[in-house]
């Protein structure tokens, strides 16, 4: 009973992850059609600003120290933590606007496999500067409730479960009051078209941008909070991050719809639950399905899903046309 | 003639012929002869890879001759019949591993015993080291192409059913589970770090002593011609890619070359002209797989030992990079961008190497050297480090050569989508019409 109370929480937390990194893949294919390959880098990145924000005092790309940051060796206080939290994440949708401005607004228009491969090699581009930054050894993002736990009828929860899965909350009640915003409405017409939303006076390069600019906000949110003790590379922020976001969310987002924002949160957590609880049952088994084969199950229950209803749980099936 | 006009067609035989004009066999013909010679050692021509690639040159030349295989193979299924894929290098991986299965030479009778997967865990059979029957290289190399072919003729319902993005993201999804099959069955794929040594290229009729063509030591080829390795195994390799080519070159302009296009402007309205939608879609797939088989097999056996990790989704992203800077859905494109994806890493190293070389010379290229150039010292400060250090912010030439890489890549989708292939267009245009503009 213990493990399965563990197990659950484990597997909720990671959804949530998940969600949070899948809510940054929706919005960007919702206002600009383009599946963001790049979100690795980019929450890599963000996750690393936080870093050197809270870890090395410092700011990213300046020579001034943080004066708000704790003394050293000391780990800042939940309030003074979220403050952090928020100018990394504010940095990271910086990031995410350059990018857009840079290589995303050129190809409006343009085929969605085109766009697609160009975050991929934005992707490439930015990778090598997150592996210099990380300096091979993995790096703190000065989680003020560290490795501490939580007892719950037998079975241990460390707090950073219950912290992501407040964060994914906000993150998604944060996005679906968006939708209903004056900008999300905006949005959600530029999605639909393009033309008809400027003929009706949308700015759509600013729909551009919000969209860019809060996915790569989320991202980030979601690489900090993978950051965290009990996650595997030693909760700090390491290489292991990096490909973890890419090939790992793909089959949430594609599971629950490229353009669902509810099924980015139902499939981020499908899927945790289906990789965590085959990892934690299946284990007498390894030597026939192999070492790590709880990294793949993702893929599998996305291809089974996708055969039997190939735009995901919750995604619009395209009408085609002659 | 034709000479300046590239479209004039005079005769149905021109314009069914693969080089139309005069001008294109003309070229194709000191091409080949330029390449040859090249290979060959021929002083002034050979200082040209030198000087670009280093001393060396004829082994990342080799590569990209295997590369070029593969990268027909992923313009038939992308640029041709528009299907978008990501697991190319997995099925580089069947036809890698189908190779070594074949004529991987363990020296053990019963070797085959390895070939069957979890026979430890079944209990079946004893364990006997690693899978090989010590094939000869025309029993493996066309069985590594239908095999993957195979392969890719099972996906292909997967291209019916989910399109576009979603399809792209399935094949991703070949690729991990690729990558985890390579991790579960040691047997045939050995150690996943290290991998597993692959049988040489070696033309042998059956498992006899001495191969009938030798491949892998220098020396004399049929009794006429001094050659190194390096030289054989370009030859041997540069063969079979004419070979592909002139199929896929043929295959494009065929009534079957049609449909496929058909089927990549539009899906729905090329089964109500009557193409099967289907039926060429699992041809795509089976074609470009074959031709990724053959690519992963001779890749495998010319690199002598591979682990599964190198056919992961770097290598897919490659190809599909190559297509997108070479100029999608052409033949001529996707040689150029192969050239141009798989030559660029080499030739930034050894201009980096001369920089280094230039760094006490003074001048105004000491000047660029020093600007560029780290060598690790106190207030040196040039972004690429040049000295053997662990990671910091000059970073190694090998980092840079994926900046520039994923650079390259942005810049062509946004500014030339034609690739290679469309600044050759403008270029042919340009002096068709000079000295006027049109």
């Amino acid at each position: 009973m213990e493990i399965f109370i563990q197990t659950l929480a484990k597997a909720i937390a990671l959804g949530s992850i998940y969600a949070i990194m899948g809510l940054s893949f929706v919005l960007i294919f919702k206002g600009t059609q383009v599946l963001n390959f790049a979100a690795g880098a980019i929450s890599m990145a963000g996750a690393l600003f936080m870093s050197i924000l809270i870890a090395d005092r410092g700011f990213p790309f300046l020579p001034f120290t943080n004066p708000l940051a704790p003394a050293d060796g000391e780990t800042a206080g939940v309030a003074l933590w979220i403050v952090h939290l928020m100018i990394a994440l504010i940095l990271a949708a910086i990031l995410g606007l350059i990018l857009e401005r840079v290589a995303i607004r050129p190809m409006v228009g343009q085929p969605l496999f085109s766009m697609a491969v160009i975050t991929l090699g934005l992707e490439i581009a930015i990778r090598p500067f997150n592996l210099d930054a990380t300096a091979i050894t993995g790096r703190s993002v000065g989680v003020p409730w560290g490795t501490e736990s939580w007892e719950l009828a037998g079975a241990i929860i460390p707090k950073s479960y219950v912290a992501a899965i407040i964060a994914a909350a906000i993150a998604f009640t944060g996005v679906y009051f968006f939708y209903r915003s004056r900008f999300g409405v905006a949005m959600r017409a530029v999605a639909f078209d393009q033309e008809a939303a400027m003929a009706q006076g949308i700015n759509v390069g600013r729909v551009f941008a919000i969209a860019w600019g809060l996915g790569a906000a989320l991202a980030a949110l979601g690489a900090i909070f993978f950051a965290m003790a009990p996650w595997p590379p030693a909760g700090t922020v390491s290489l292991e991050i990096h490909p973890i976001w890419i090939f790992r969310v793909l089959p949430v987002i594609i599971l629950g719809g490229l353009d669902s924002v509810a099924g980015a949160v139902a499939g981020g957590l499908l899927i945790a639950i289906f990789e965590i609880f085959a990892g934690q049952y299946l284990s007498q088994w390894t030597n026939i399905l192999g070492p790590g084969y709880s990294t793949i199950v993702p893929y599998i229950v996305m291809l089974v899903v996708l055969l039997v209803r190939p735009y995901g749980l919750f995604g619009t099936e395209e009408i085609r046309r002659v | 003639m034709s000479f300046g006009r590239p479209l004039l067609r005079t005769s149905y035989e021109e314009d069914a012929a693969i080089l139309p004009t005069w001008f294109q066999k003309g070229s194709a013909i000191v091409a080949l002869l330029l390449i040859t010679l090249m290979a060959l050692g021929f002083g002034p021509l050979a200082a040209f890879p030198k000087f670009l690639l280093g001393n060396t040159w004829i082994n990342p030349v080799t590569l990209t001759i295997i590369f070029a295989i593969a990268a027909l193979g992923i313009n038939i299924l992308v640029g041709v019949t528009g299907q978008v894929s990501l697991g190319h290098a997995f099925f580089m991986g069947t036809g890698a591993y189908t190779a070594v299965m074949l004529g991987g030479n363990v020296g053990d009778e019963e070797s085959w015993k390895a070939c069957v997967p979890f026979h430890d865990n079944l209990g079946l059979l004893e364990s006997q080291g690693q899978c090989g029957l010590g094939l000869p290289i025309w029993i493996w190399l066309p069985a590594s192409g239908v095999v993957a072919a195979m392969i890719g003729v099972l996906v292909s319902p997967a291209a019916v059913k989910v399109r576009g993005l979603y399809l792209a993201i399935v094949t991703v999804g070949l690729v991990f589970i690729g990558l985890h099959l390579g991790r579960m069955l040691p047997e045939w794929a050995g150690d996943f770090e290290s991998g597993r040594k692959w049988p040489k290229l070696d033309i042998r009729l059956w498992k006899e002593e001495a191969p009938l063509v030798e491949l892998t030591e220098d020396g004399k080829w049929f009794g006429l011609i001094h050659l190194s390795e390096e030289q054989k195994q370009f030859f041997f390799l540069f063969a079979i890619m004419l070979v592909m080519l002139w199929f896929a070159k043929n295959l494009v302009r065929s009534r079957t070359g049609r449909a496929l296009q058909a089927i990549r402007d539009r899906d729905v309205a090329a089964e109500v002209m009557g193409v099967p939608e289907f039926k060429y879609k699992r041809l795509g797939f089976a074609i470009s797989s074959a031709y990724a088989g053959v690519a992963g097999a001779l890749l495998a056996s010319y690199n002598g030992r591979v682990s599964p990790i190198d056919f992961g989704l770097l290598l897919s992203v490659d190809f599909i990079a190559i297509l997108l800077i070479g100029g999608a859905g052409t033949i001529a494109g996707t040689m150029m961008g192969t050239v141009f994806v798989e030559l660029l890493p080499d030739m930034v190293e050894k201009f980096t190497a001369w920089l280094a070389s230039k760094l006490d010379a003074g001048g105004p290229v000491g000047l660029i050297a020093n600007f560029l150039l780290t060598e690790g010292g106190e207030g040196d400060f040039g972004p690429i480090s040049i000295a053997t250090v662990a990671p910091g912010w000059p970073m190694s030439t090998f980092q840079w050569n994926f900046v520039i890489y994923g650079t390259l890549i942005v810049v062509f989708l946004i500014f030339e989508p034609l690739g290679l292939y469309g600044v050759w267009l403008k270029v042919r245009n340009y002096w068709k019409g000079w000295p006027f503009s049109y």
